[in-house]
């Protein structure tokens, strides 16, 4: 055991925590550049939301250290324990929270304000882990699988509860795990398929919808055209998933849209995909509602961003001189939006080295949960992989429109301590698991 | 589930490389082929501030300021960028005024110009209205605030002189002058702010600034580097002396007419006066327009600038130069002698002179001394029909040169615009006045100031130059430096030496002598100042006004021309006072007053007297406005007769539209009716 803890700071994987030193480095100076000011006086402020990242950085490596001298097996031993209290304080939070912007997602005590959602990602992951590594568990039962999408799920309806959308959402990237430790490809399958079909149901005209879903079923039945002959299911599965999909966008969301939905409902639905209102969803007012025609502020912001990255060109415009982030155009800029800044002022050139930065992390995560002897371990790592891909893909795409606006942060980027010390926490817990790769933990 | 490698692990991390590959791509094309978010950024982030410099100052020969600036604010309207969401009540409230002036002023702006281009919605702003409109300026976008610079005058004096500056109109931005103008800037439209704008205008710098989400404007776009930087109007140096030029003012109070006084070493104006002025604080902001209406209005015409463009006989004052030319073209010696007794019988008509005592006219000296009309009369005519075998016409060309090189008859070139030329008469003028039969005998009253011949007060004062300097002159101006700089291309022309038909400097002599004699004991005995050797001339000039169609006599106009010391002349002047008497009663004090005051600094207590006399004297004419009345009624007949028959036309013009347009709706109406 000695030698093993002198050795222990030599064992953390170093490239992970550059990549992590990189990321949150970009971060520090991304939401500097947004806040700088020429008048300003000096560079320490306190009021600056930089500083306080800063701060939060802080914080951050301190509780990281901790964690590298913790006894590994502490967290497999407290996972159901801390995912317990965990489950309880989101529960309390859906009463006890602090309205912010209409999501009661937030505790607070005083001035200091805290995200239970983001931190029950670790506990989640950690308890999926355990979990899914106990030896008793045979992951191939209909029983068990319903057990481990429980473990991740709850959080997400508590999350729901408290109106935060966006982060409830994370939780499904938990099927990624579980995908990896022997759900059926079909889950997958099935899984995209639903994203898609809803997504463009909503974005695409019916009618282009319904050309599109046929093409696509006559190709796969082209290309599949010997398994349909040989098989009465396979032609039953492909007809009967063209049939879903076309009663789907074709009847049931124009019914549910047409009768059963609110306006303000609608109007809900299409503000997060960041598009407007179709004509013929456009329910009249009653003579006496004389409510204003109110601009839809999720597409004013993914105009806005669009508009910081578009202008932003192949080298951008160079570190403080993005006049779009700068000046306050893009609103959430410092949170959801902080990827305007490196767009605008380091052109496409920075901005693939930041998406190459986060692949490579997540690449590299993968590869460490690979190299693990302990299952606990490994389910883990996936777990950290998968809720950054989540984070990283939904922020970056809705930042340029490739996915609606869901209140989620860019990992070690955006501003707020919560999401830093979340991400720094799974990052740490990972690293300290690692490097006891070579003893099993259970 | 071992180490063995998974399959779905690459499975995994396929979806982890195609999402960030499509992202990648989104961006990739994003950035790089969508160039209209480039333009909507700069739309949105930058903004053009135009910044005016302040305009050049103007100041004294002892540094005094004149006039300088303060600065104002205008509110700017750029009417496509005001959303149709304005609040305009709160604008309305915020600027002080009603909705339905609103919506006027709005209506005038679109009017008058492109609604894409900025243009002035309301002018100087007070302190009050400045205030509140910042401070919401960020709920108002398309207005905005820019500061001015407005002109100061410290002192109400010279307001002729120094002019006045106003917006540039649509004729005058038509011009090629105006090229750099825009609508709204201001211009010099008279005196010094119109003759020297290029310098004192300075140039406008636009600055480019990053403006937020709320349009508050904040750093400079890229650093700066694109702005073109303001530079700031060049002071302009006068020779006027400010304490002379209030001091001179206030002695032509109540009374029509101007002083010049010039540094004959350099042709600098020391002080000029047209009297009656005005305080030049009127003619600037929102109230030039009405203010001038109603200076224009006033009979003693405050804006006609009587030390540049009236036209006076110069009465006895042009004595010196009669002689002058008389003695330099040999027609006389300065012991020619004339026998007057009391009058000149030369000719069919008899001229009257003040004197009669024998021998007052018994050399050039006396004559002159004693304002001999005589003998001026007389030499004049020996002058122009000077040597045999010379025809009058030929003799009056030669005294015609000589006074054109005096800068008689001509415009001298002062520097502010609009000057009188004067009028020396010719040959070609009496041919067509005579029908060709005149000699010598029709045309003398020219040689005692009378008759043709007219000159500007500031003429009067450059001819004194010229006999100080005995031969020489410099184009009579007012700037001495443009931005500390003497050599200024612009003050070229005005440190040349002019140098008049080659007279000999004892013929001068001559005549300062005699113009001395006139201080000493001849009839300027009042213009005498202890100490310092004067020489002058007095004058009491015949004048008429033709008053509908009739020629009235008026009383004489009072004419002083004066230099001084005579050893080392420092100052030259010309007092003429409209219809007052005798020079040597108004004229000749006042300049000598004003002489001692600039060669002493200030003037003897002994004087005192004196000096109240002249602030006091009150010698406006009632006549003055009657006649000015009665030829403004004339003027309002010609108008309005020419409204008239315009409006005939028009009114002939418009039947015919209207009887069209009557036809063409009686027809719709009863196709409409067919159709019902």
């Amino acid at each position: 055991m000695s030698t093993l803890r002198k050795s222990l700071f030599n064992r953390l994987d170093g490239i992970v925590l550059l990549l992590y030193i990189m990321l949150v480095t970009i971060g520090v100076l991304a939401i500097f550049s947004v806040e700088h000011r020429t008048t300003d006086t000096s560079l320490i402020m306190m009021n600056k939301s930089y500083m306080r990242q800063v701060i939060w950085l802080g914080y951050s490596l301190f509780v990281g250290f901790i964690i590298i001298l913790t006894d590994s097996k502490f967290f497999s031993s407290f996972a159901f324990l801390l995912y317990t209290i965990c489950i309880a304080v989101l529960i309390i939070t859906i009463f006890a929270g602090v309205d912010v912007k209409g999501s009661r997602s937030w505790l607070g005590v005083g001035s200091f304000r805290f995200q239970p959602g983001e931190v029950a990602k670790i506990f989640t992951s950690l308890a999926l882990a355990k979990f899914l590594s106990l030896n008793e568990t045979n992951f191939k039962k209909l029983k068990n699988r319903f057990i481990g999408a429980a473990i991740a799920l709850t959080p997400a309806v508590l999350i729901l509860l408290q109106k935060e959308t966006g982060l409830a959402l994370v939780y499904f990237t938990f099927f990624l795990v579980m995908y990896r430790e022997g759900l059926p490809n079909a889950i997958l399958l099935i899984g995209f398929g639903a994203v898609a079909l809803v997504l463009t149901t909503l974005l695409i005209d019916r009618t282009t919808l319904a050309i599109i879903l046929t093409g696509l079923t006559l190709l796969i039945g082209y290309i599949v055209r010997n398994t349909l002959k040989r098989k009465i299911g396979a032609r039953i599965i492909l007809i009967s998933a063209w049939m879903v999909s076309i009663i789907f966008s074709q009847i049931a969301v124009p019914f549910v849209f047409k009768n059963v939905l609110q306006k303000h409902q609608i109007e809900r639905i299409y503000s997060m995909i960041g598009i407007e209102v179709p004509n013929e969803y456009n329910k009249t007012f009653a003579p006496g509602d004389e409510k204003k025609e109110k601009t839809n502020s999720s597409e004013y912001n993914v105009l806005q961003s669009k508009i910081a990255i578009g202008s932003g060109g192949m080298f951008g415009k160079g570190y403080l001189n993005g006049t779009s982030t700068k000046n306050q155009f893009v609103p959430e800029q410092n949170t959801d939006f902080i990827f305007c800044a490196v767009g605008e002022q380091f052109g496409f050139v920075g901005s693939a080295i930041l998406i190459i930065i986060y692949i490579s992390l997540m690449l590299r995560i993968i590869h460490l949960g690979e190299r693990q002897r302990s299952d606990f371990t490994r389910i883990y790592a996936y777990c950290v992989a998968c809720i950054l891909f989540f984070h990283f893909a939904v922020n970056i795409s809705m930042t340029i429109g490739l996915a609606p606006v869901i209140g989620i942060t860019l990992p070690f980027i955006s501003y707020g301590g919560s999401s830093l010390l979340s991400f720094s926490i799974l990052i740490f817990i990972l690293v300290r698991l690692d490097a006891d790769r070579q003893v099993l933990i259970r | 589930m071992s180490l063995t490698a998974n399959p779905r692990r690459y499975v995994i991390s396929i979806i982890f490389i195609g999402v960030a590959i499509i992202m990648l791509l989104r961006l990739f094309f994003l950035q790089n082929f969508e160039p209209k978010y480039k333009i909507l950024a700069n739309d949105i982030a930058i903004y053009k501030k135009v910044v005016y410099p302040p305009r050049g100052v103007i100041i004294d020969r002892k540094g005094r300021t004149l006039l300088s600036n303060t600065p104002i604010y205008d509110l700017m309207i750029t009417p496509k960028n005001v959303p149709k969401t304005l609040d305009t009540n709160e604008l309305c409230a915020s600027l002080n005024i009603d909705k339905a002036t609103y919506e006027s002023i709005l209506g005038k702006v679109l009017v008058r110009n492109l609604d894409v281009r900025q243009s002035p919605f309301m002018e100087l702003l007070n302190e009050e209205q400045t205030a509140r409109f910042q401070e919401n300026a960020y709920k108002f976008p398309g207005f905005e605030l820019i500061e001015r610079n407005i002109r100061i005058y410290e002192k109400p004096i010279a307001g002729l002189m120094l002019g006045y500056i106003g917006e540039v109109s649509p004729e005058m931005l038509k011009k090629p002058r105006y090229a750099t103008y825009r609508q709204g800037d201001y211009t010099g439209l008279s005196g010094l702010e119109l003759q020297y704008e290029e310098v004192l205008r300075g140039q406008r710098g636009v600055h480019y600034l990053e403006r937020d989400k709320f349009n508050r404007p904040r750093d400079p776009y890229r650093g700066g580097e694109l702005d073109s930087q303001e530079i700031s109007g060049k002071q302009l140096e006068l020779y006027l002396d400010m304490e002379l030029q209030e001091y001179a003012e206030k002695l032509m109070a109540n009374k029509i007419g101007s002083i010049v006084a010039i540094d004959p070493k350099t042709g600098g104006i020391l002080a000029m006066v047209s009297s009656p002025t005005y305080d030049p604080n009127l003619l600037r902001g929102k109230a030039r327009s009405r203010n001038y209406a109603k200076l224009y209005r006033e009979a003693t015409r405050p804006l006609f600038n009587r030390a540049t463009q009236a036209m006076y006989p110069p009465g006895s004052t042009i004595k010196p130069f009669t002689g002058l030319v008389a003695l330099n073209v040999g027609a006389i010696t300065p012991n020619y002698g004339y026998p007057c007794h009391g009058g000149y019988g030369g000719c069919s008509r008899k001229i009257a002179c003040e004197h009669s005592d024998a021998g007052h006219a018994a050399n050039f000296r006396a004559a002159l001394a004693h304002s001999c009309n005589s003998y001026f009369c007389h030499i004049f005519r020996m002058t122009v029909d000077n040597n045999e075998g010379q025809t009058v016409k030929q003799g009056l060309q030669l005294w015609h040169d000589y006074y054109t090189s005096f800068a008689y008859g001509r415009q001298t070139g002062i520097d502010i615009p609009y000057e009188g030329k004067g009028l020396v008469p010719d040959s070609n003028l009496y041919n067509k006045m005579y029908n060709r039969s005149w000699n010598s005998c029709t045309i003398v009253f020219v040689g005692m100031g009378q008759g043709e011949l007219l000159l500007t007060p500031l003429q009067m004062a450059n001819g004194m130059c010229i006999i100080a300097n005995k031969g020489y002159y410099y184009t009579p101006h007012f700037v001495k430096s443009i931005g500390k700089n003497e050599k200024d291309t612009l003050l070229r022309k005005y440190q040349e030496k002019h140098v008049v038909l080659n007279i000999p400097d004892t013929t001068f002599t001559i005549v300062q002598q005699a113009m001395q004699d006139v201080v000493d004991h001849g009839t300027a005995g009042g213009a005498k100042i202890e100490g310092i050797t004067v020489c002058a001339k007095t004058g009491t000039a015949e004048n008429k006004a033709v008053v509908n169609g009739e020629v009235i006599k008026m009383q004489n106009h009072s004419m002083f021309v004066a230099f001084a010391p005579r050893e080392n002349p420092r100052i030259a002047i010309a007092v003429a006072i409209e219809n007052s008497g005798y020079g040597a009663t108004w004229a000749a004090p006042i300049a000598s007053l004003v002489m001692e005051k600039y060669l002493k600094d200030s003037v003897t207590y002994k004087r005192k007297a004196v000096e109240d006399k002249m602030m006091n004297a009150k010698l406006i004419n009632r006549y003055v406005y009657t006649i000015d009345s009665v030829i403004r009624l004339r003027d309002q007949m010609v108008y309005e007769a020419k409204v008239e028959r315009k409006r005939k036309k028009d009114s002939i013009n418009n039947a015919e539209t209207n009887a069209l347009y009557n036809k063409w709706i009686n027809y719709k109406l009863k196709s409409k009716k067919g159709i019902n």
